[in-house]
């Protein structure tokens, strides 16, 4: 699905962003709006957060689909077995890449918490783990 | 009295993953306290050193291991005994220097560091050098001095981890001043 923007956030146990990467299509690439786009994107991610944890409880799965909707953006929210929070804020619908990019994004968020030097809840600094999450958001979100 | 029966299945086993974490709680919480990178370093061949003074006898009483004739067989035995029943891995005995006095073992999937990533600013941490400890201690024990370092890390960014052994002499038993 290209043409649609996404962006990603990891929110851990205060609402502190952990980890944060947006996904353009290179035609959006340059645009200058972007950086204003930063502060509303994490705007909505951060008004969200009520709602995905209303709705964790509701269900078994970690992935909760789309919990809420913003203007033009939808939101879509994973949450794992020690409840941090992955947000996805799109502007088209692609349950099935983004349900594919939580999962393999929740494979690596666990390896990478198996390091013994990363403290939860503090920020992803690892070149490593950011690779890896540019190489799935290359495979299911922006293909 | 020693015990010489084999145990068939030791029923305490710990899963390889329960031991990777402890290790790395363990350096993790030796950085928080140290901060300086050497101090860890000195304290991770220090622990290392005081494991090797007791699994050498745990060791010698399991493999029944005879007296090696020279520095070439206490390389073998390392690394195809002695690392296969504590750690479940073989390195390989290469680069023996000319003299036969040095050798490397080279380490491909160190089980101490699955999942490592060292932190930034930690780049002198040397995250097993408790195995040059235990390495020394050991060696110790059954009357060799020798020298261990580090020379390759994965963690640092090598293809393997290399263990150089080097040999500095061979220890007499000291009779205790006083006797005769």
């Amino acid at each position: 699905m290209s043409g649609g923007s996404y962006y990603f956030v990891i929110v851990g146990h205060h609402d502190n962003p952990v980890f944060e990467m947006d996904f353009m299509p290179s035609a959006k690439a340059n645009d200058p709006k972007r950086e204003d786009h930063r502060h509303l994107n994490q705007f909505i991610a951060h008004a969200s957060l009520d709602l995905v944890d209303e709705q964790m409880w509701t269900t078994n799965n970690m992935y909760l689909k789309m919990v809420d909707k913003f203007n033009e953006w939808f939101v879509s929210a994973f949450v794992t077995a020690s409840r941090m929070r992955f947000v996805m804020l799109h502007d088209e619908k692609n349950e099935d890449g983004i349900k594919n990019f939580f999962q393999e994004i929740y494979e690596t968020y666990v390896k990478h918490s198996m390091n013994p030097f990363y403290e939860i809840n503090t920020p992803i600094k690892s070149a490593n783990f950011e690779r890896k999450v540019q190489f799935y958001g290359r495979k299911y979100l922006t293909t | 009295m020693s015990r010489q029966t084999a145990r068939p299945t030791d029923s305490r086993k710990v899963s390889a993953e329960l031991f990777t974490l402890t290790y790395g709680a363990l350096v993790s919480q030796l950085l928080k306290d140290y901060e300086n990178d050497d101090d860890v370093n000195k304290q991770l061949e220090k622990i290392g050193y005081n494991i090797g003074i007791r699994a050498i006898e745990d060791f010698l009483a399991r493999s029944n291991v005879t007296r090696c004739n020279d520095f070439r067989e206490t390389a073998d035995v390392i690394s195809k005994i002695a690392f296969k029943m504590f750690l479940g891995i073989s390195p390989a005995v290469t680069n023996w220097s000319p003299a036969g006095d040095e050798f490397s073992l080279l380490i491909e999937n160190n089980p101490l560091t699955d999942f490592v990533e060292l932190p930034e600013g930690h780049n002198k941490l040397n995250y097993s050098c408790v195995l040059c400890g235990a390495l020394k201690g050991a060696l110790e024990m059954v009357q060799l001095e020798v020298d261990v370092k580090i020379v390759q890390d994965q963690l640092k960014g090598d293809n393997v981890t290399e263990l150089r052994v080097k040999f500095i002499k061979r220890l007499e038993d000291a009779i205790p001043a006083g006797e005769d």
